[in-house]
């Protein structure tokens, strides 16, 4: 595994088209790399670079400023604990104890079978869910010990693989079209509708991992009418 | 009681069933705004903006239209929504995104029409896999339905927007930041002057960084206008603000509220509001407006909800997130977790920041730990006046942006308010609070 597969060559060009300027479209293609690969290996950031035009420093030195990129394999689950002020207040390093007795793994560590890694996060912005926790960046509010351990249960048998896309997944919905407007991109002239590799619709009603917008649900803003 | 009857402008259909669809935002009259927009000139817009005196809702509370004027003449000209919300505690945005991604487009029209941008991108924060799906799948539809593209609803109007992702890094919801991270690049803020975004932005041209809930209200004052808006509120404080109500309440959560009218008390104890405090326990301080700002204590519950009333008790309204903390609280271990947190968003370009923040770290650490000297509360008071000379508020400042100078906040309100309960920890040699130690293994900063 390594370099960019063809499909993701051509979603990559297709992303370059919707900028003024080819470089922007780096962390959107790194992304790309890391939804294929669950991170960004040597080749593939070297595919990149070739790709964009960059040095390979140039892509490096990007990819290591941004939290969501990993440089080296993890697990199949990332299990980000928010330990920031509002799920601190609500007991979060509690849970994160807790969670690293459960996987036998401190913060930054891997289970020995590759299937969790376990992170101390920065707030995820569910601070009316706090406790919460993101697994490949998917949500899980209010947890508790006791969810935890379900939740862990449910993953290792595979129960959560619909709401729970293998790590590195940003989007499953994909864009329609390239530019209309009649901009220029990068790649010279305002593309047309691109090829669909991903859906451009997705039955987003059926996941429940929302719990960010539960948070908005009734009872919770009734009052400020 | 003072919860008005103030209309729900931006949150109206958040916990709707399928309020992210073009059906349901269609139903409830979606995208009359933008049609009612391009049967005006850009300058009557800027107009509307400027009645309804919106202040900017992404923290700093600069008057939109005020920014609209001080746009560079030139070509091309950019239009870049803040979405990368990641302040300690603010989860408004990210509702906003995830439940009503067609209001976000079409007020991004609305404002890149009035503006006359060229091309419009939406920064994302990364870590909202949902709200990017679902906003793409939004623009898709916005696209199909003539709203966005060459033509918009057969006017002269075209225009493209980009949903572009972020990648994890607190610092690039500042604006300079956030452009270079757009521009492919390390999220390193720019220097101001000269790179004031709307003289110098996005690939040096002329760009307006607007916040996602302060576009979201402009279908609603297009429609409505913008005397209607700015008949809610007082002072500088008009129309309404989303609220993200997080910490030791009943009922966290976020409350769209009529600025200006609205106490702390309220916000925190209205059963329809926040419900009380936990366990019914005893209020010891808040932090009214994100972490960056001073915090405030129960002496200031009837403070109104407001730029001018909470400046004026030295603190700020900020990014609109409210934390109250209860009487179990330990306010070194609050402030440490801040610290901590600046600590490794620190972009590491300026000295003060980079260094400070970690010492203040290892200081508070070793405090909340049972370790502490007397001679640390002046060492600290000392680094922040290093950070931020004087520790006032507002802030001086030696570095080139803001977050250096968001950390000494929770340090001085530590150690000015709660000065015994620091001499507690460092005297009996442990935290006077449970739990009284910090876990036993943090994460390698």
């Amino acid at each position: 595994m390594a370099r960019l597969t063809p499909d993701n060559q051509q979603r990559a060009r297709e992303l370059i088209a919707l900028y003024p300027h080819s470089r922007s479209a780096l962390i959107p293609i790194l992304h790309l790399l890391q939804g294929q690969d669950g991170y960004l290996s040597e080749d593939g950031m070297g595919d990149v670079a070739e790709l964009l035009g960059l040095t390979a420093a140039e892509v490096r030195g990007t990819a290591t400023f941004y939290d969501m990129f990993h440089l080296e394999p993890v697990g199949r689950y990332v299990v980000a604990v928010c330990t920031n002020i509002a799920c601190m207040l609500q007991g979060a390093y509690r849970l994160l104890e807790h969670a690293e007795e459960r996987l036998g793994v401190a913060p930054g560590g891997t289970t020995g079978d590759g299937l969790f890694t376990l992170e101390d996060a920065e707030c995820l912005a569910l601070c009316g869910n706090a406790p919460c926790l993101t697994v490949n960046w998917r949500f899980f509010g209010d947890v508790d010990l006791g969810r935890f351990d379900t939740l862990v249960e449910d993953l290792r048998a595979g129960r959560l693989d619909d709401e729970v896309p293998p790590h590195g997944t940003l989007s499953r919905v994909q864009r329609a079209t390239g530019l209309q407007a009649g901009g220029e991109g990068a790649a010279g002239a305002a593309s047309e509708g691109v090829p669909a590799a991903l859906p451009t619709h997705l039955d987003l009603d059926t996941r429940r991992t929302t719990a960010a917008v539960a948070s908005m649900d009734a009872g919770h803003l009734e009052g400020g009418t | 009681m003072t919860v008005t009857d103030a209309p729900r402008i931006i949150s109206a259909r958040l916990g709707k069933p399928r309020s992210w669809t073009l059906e349901t935002y269609l139903a409830d009259g979606g995208y009359r705004g933008l049609r009612a927009a391009l049967a005006m000139t850009p300058q009557q817009i800027h107009d509307h903006v400027n009645v309804a005196n919106i202040l900017g809702r992404g923290g700093a509370g600069f008057e939109a239209g005020r920014k609209w004027g001080m746009l560079r003449k030139a070509e091309p000209l950019y239009l870049t929504i803040n979405g990368d919300e990641s302040e300690p505690a603010t989860f408004k945005d990210h509702a906003l995104i995830e439940g009503d991604p067609h209001q976000l487009i079409e007020g991004s029209l609305i404002c890149a029409y009035a503006i006359g941008a060229d091309q419009v991108f939406i920064y994302t924060r990364g870590e909202f896999p949902l709200a990017i799906e679902r906003l793409e799948a939004a623009l898709n539809e916005a696209y199909a339905y003539g709203a966005v593209g060459r033509n918009i609803f057969g006017s002269e109007f075209s225009i493209d927007i980009v949903v572009h992702p972020g990648a994890g890094a607190y610092i690039c919801g500042e604006e300079t930041a956030m452009l270079e991270s757009l521009e492919g690049k390390r999220g390193y803020p720019r220097i101001k002057p000269p790179h004031f975004p709307a003289a110098i932005g996005l690939y040096g041209a002329p760009t307006i960084v607007n916040n996602v809930e302060t576009v979201s209200n402009l279908p609603w004052v297009v429609l409505n206008g913008g005397e209607a808006f700015a008949a809610l509120g007082e002072g500088r404080s008009k129309g309404t603000k989303l609220i993200a109500l997080a910490g030791h309440v009943k009922r966290p959560g976020n409350y769209e509220l009529e600025w200006a009218k609205v106490s702390f008390r309220d916000l925190m104890y209205d059963p329809r509001l926040g419900g009380g405090i936990r366990d019914d326990n005893e209020l010891k301080a808040f932090i009214p407006g994100g972490v960056s700002s001073p915090w405030l204590g129960p002496e200031h519950l009837d403070v109104l909800l407001a730029n001018d009333a909470i400046a004026a008790v030295g603190s700020m309204a900020g990014s609109g997130s409210v934390i109250p903390m209860d009487h179990t609280t330990c306010t070194v271990r609050v402030a440490w977790r801040i610290v901590r947190f600046f600590h490794r968003e620190s972009c590491g370009q300026c000295t003060p920041c980079r260094e400070g923040s970690g010492w203040l770290e290892k200081i508070l650490e070793r405090i909340e730990n049972g370790q502490g000297r007397e001679s640390d509360l002046d060492l600290l008071m000392d680094i922040c006046d290093n950070i931020s000379p004087g520790v006032t508020w507002p802030p001086a400042q030696t570095t080139i942006c803001v977050l250096g100078p968001s950390m000494p906040p929770a340090v001085a309100a530590g150690i000015r308010t709660f000065r015994d309960e620091y001499l507690a920890h460092i005297r009996e040699g442990r935290c006077p609070l449970p739990p009284d130690r910090l876990p036993r293994k943090l994460a390698h900063v």
